[in-house]
């Protein structure tokens, strides 16, 4: 089974943001905790849906992602791969930290 | 020009306080998520893939320069300095945040515009004919009858849980601009055999899952009456719409399910009992709205303006540029120009503040500030001068809005599928993107001639792909973006829905697979055809042949 990270918009402004290991969110995938079977992956939902209630993000959920040796994670759907880095219509709006930009993982088709 | 009447402002003033309300409530918690969003929703606000999105009302098209100014300094202030005008002639904000969102809705409420009625199970803002007040062929300006239509239909008590959001279109005209007969209800201004005056009434037409092209209940309705025959509609609808399936709530799977005939009983029986009750205008009310809608002050001038002529034979670009993106004005010696919101590779519907600045700028100076969105995203200054058509071209050169493409091969209609909306299947605008690129010569694309390619990101159908010359829809397949490929589509008055072509192409075969079907109609057409004529003549078969010959 996959590797999976949960993330969710934030509620104040609505920016994607992905649910790391101190509990808190980030904007940068990277920074996501990574649940590595089907109980760890539900675990982290729950944790990560008391957010929910504390007007932090609204409607956490599990996403698939392919976790690399270097620590890399990028998603397996192009959903949400362009959630991550933001529209591949607009390189120049990265909403990744990271600086990386959407059109690295479609090239440049 | 139309200003909101008092009754308007207030209104308006206190749903954006009401809002206000909710949103601190929603960020301290007392309201869910599950009690706000139904509340956002009916104030225009989408959470989307990135962030919030915003949907702002333009009645009909019809903005100020003043408004467009406004708009420019929302998608300063609060967005990232850009906007997108959709293919119901409204425009979105992509980046709101939601802290903000009360501030924003404020700041448009100062020119009267606001986010009411973009969303939700009610009837949604009223579109008409962009050219309206100014085409050649049009019979009365179709926004009178679109604002008494959008006055009776604000908060309606009865008609604001539908069973379905319900969209009207006005066109004052004979050629279709407004897609009438893809609406729920779709009104046509027609004369009868006496010379009067009235509209040609059609209902149930509509895109997405099942797309149907609108039925005439009523070939001819004397205009006074217009009011009280939708409202008649709308109960029938109200009474008999499929409330338990989502699918086949809207009014186009009732007329589908009884017929026409049974569908058109049921309402002129209703109107028999509301007609004579006083749901029509008074004619002092019809006359005050009129007032809004007067022609502004033009001057007397001659057919045809020498100097313009001149320029044409002087400058082929701009002769080019004429061609295309220019329509006959009703008053002589002007003409209704385009801005084209499709440049080469670009973001169809794109505009970034700079532009919206410079455009009300070009609209004070050349159009008595008044400028219209069209629902092929692109935007209008409805009356200049012939005379002072060649310093405009060059003011909107330098902007990037004088892309000579009006109605052409890369004048896309693009949703923004994947890229921003959260209920995409694959993305729309790459794909635009890339056709325009290929298409990117004005020699080609003028030779080509009219051709509509519709881009859907899901078969919500908000690119109108379904009538498209050429439609794209873009499906997922096992996590690969494909796209599904319709010929024959149309959206004028000649109204069709395409039909499919075959097995959908992967994401690097479609823009080949759009260029084959456009050789293989140049390769087929006689006599100047448009690409419409050729297909219905000749049909999908040789499009199919070469099309899947390599498969
Ligand atoms: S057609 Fe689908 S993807 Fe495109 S804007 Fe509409 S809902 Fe979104």
């Amino acid at each position: 089974m996959n590797a999976q990270v949960v993330t969710a918009n934030r509620l104040a402004d609505g920016q994607v943001v992905y649910f790391t290991s101190q509990g808190g969110w980030s904007e940068t995938i990277a920074d996501g905790a990574v649940a590595h079977d089907k109980d760890s992956a539900t675990a982290l939902l729950l944790r990560a849906e008391r957010a929910v209630a504390e007007q932090v993000v609204v409607e956490p959920y599990l996403i698939q992602v392919t976790h690399k040796d270097d620590g890399d994670i990028l998603p397996v759907r192009y959903r949400e791969a362009i959630r991550a880095l933001g529209p591949s219509v607009r390189p120049d709006i990265v909403t990744d930290r990271s600086g990386r930009s959407i059109t690295t993982h479609f090239g440049n088709s | 020009m139309y200003r909101y009447d008092e009754f308007d402002r207030t209104l308006v003033e206190e749903r954006v306080a009401q809002f206000r309300d909710q949103v601190s409530r929603r960020l301290s918690g007392e309201l869910s998520e599950d009690e706000f969003k139904p509340l956002r929703l009916m104030n225009g606000v989408y959470l989307q893939l990135h962030a919030y999105m915003l949907r702002v009302a333009i009645p009909y098209g019809t903005l100020s320069s003043r408004q467009m100014r406004r708009l420019a300094h929302v998608a300063r202030r609060y967005d990232r300095g850009y906007g997108h005008f959709t293919t119901r002639q409204n425009i979105q904000y992509n980046w709101p945040s939601l802290a903000e969102l009360p501030d924003l809705l404020m700041d448009l409420a100062d020119v009267e515009m606001h986010a009411i009625q973009t969303s939700g199970n009610c009837i949604r803002n009223v579109t008409a004919d962009h050219f309206a007040g100014a085409a050649a062929d049009e019979i009365e300006d179709p926004r009178i009858y679109a604002e008494i239509v959008r006055q009776w239909s604000s908060l309606h008590p009865e008609f604001s849980f539908l069973p379905r959001k319900f969209k009207i279109a006005v066109t004052g005209a004979p050629s279709d601009r407004a897609a009438i007969a893809v609406h729920d209800i779709g009104l046509r201004m027609v004369r009868n055999d006496a010379g009067e005056i009235g509209f040609e009434v059609m209902v149930g037409g509509g895109q997405g899952r099942t797309p149907m092209i609108a039925k005439t209940v009523r070939a001819f309705l004397p205009k006074q009456y217009l009011l009280s025959y939708l409202e008649a509609i709308l109960r029938v609808y109200n009474q008999f719409g499929r409330r338990d399936n989502m699918f086949k709530a809207r009014i186009k799977i009732l007329v589908h399910e009884i017929g026409i005939e049974k569908f058109s009983g049921l309402v002129e029986e209703e109107w028999e009992q509301v007609r004579d009750e006083l749901v029509d205008l008074p004619p002092g009310e019809l006359e005050r709205i009129r007032a809004y809608f007067r022609p502004p002050p033009f001057d007397p001038l001659p057919d045809v303006d020498q100097g313009f002529e001149a320029a044409k034979t002087a400058t082929p670009a701009f002769a080019a540029w004429a061609r295309s993106n220019l329509f006959p004005h009703r008053q002589p010696g002007y003409a209704i120009v385009n801005l084209s919101l499709k440049p080469v590779g670009g973001v169809p519907g794109d505009v970034s503040a700079e532009q919206m600045d410079a455009i009300a700028d070009l609209a004070d100076q050349y159009s008595f500030g008044e400028i219209r969105v069209t629902h092929e995203q692109n935007l209008i200054l409805p009356h200049v001068r012939q005379e002072d058509l060649f310093a405009l071209w060059q003011a909107l050169e330098a902007q990037g809005l004088a892309t000579a493409n009006i109605g052409l091969v890369s004048d896309i209609i693009a949703c923004p599928g994947m890229d921003y909306c959260a209920l995409a299947t694959a993305r729309s605008i790459p794909v635009a993107q890339r056709i325009s690129t290929r298409f990117a010569e004005t020699e080609r694309a003028h030779d080509i001639g009219d051709l509509k390619i519709k881009i859907s990101g899901c078969i919500n159908s908000c690119g109108h792909h379904h009538v498209g010359h050429i439609g794209i829809l873009g499906v997922d397949k096992k996590g690969e973006e494909f796209y599904q490929i319709t010929l024959g589509g149309d959206a004028s008055e000649h109204a069709a829905i395409g039909g499919l072509i075959g097995p959908a192409f992967a994401s690097d075969e479609v823009v080949d697979a759009v260029e084959t079907i456009v050789e293989t109609y140049l390769a087929n057409r006689i006599n100047g055809e448009h690409f419409l004529d050729t297909y219905r003549r000749v049909g999908p078969s040789p499009f199919k042949e070469k099309l899947y010959a390599a498969h």
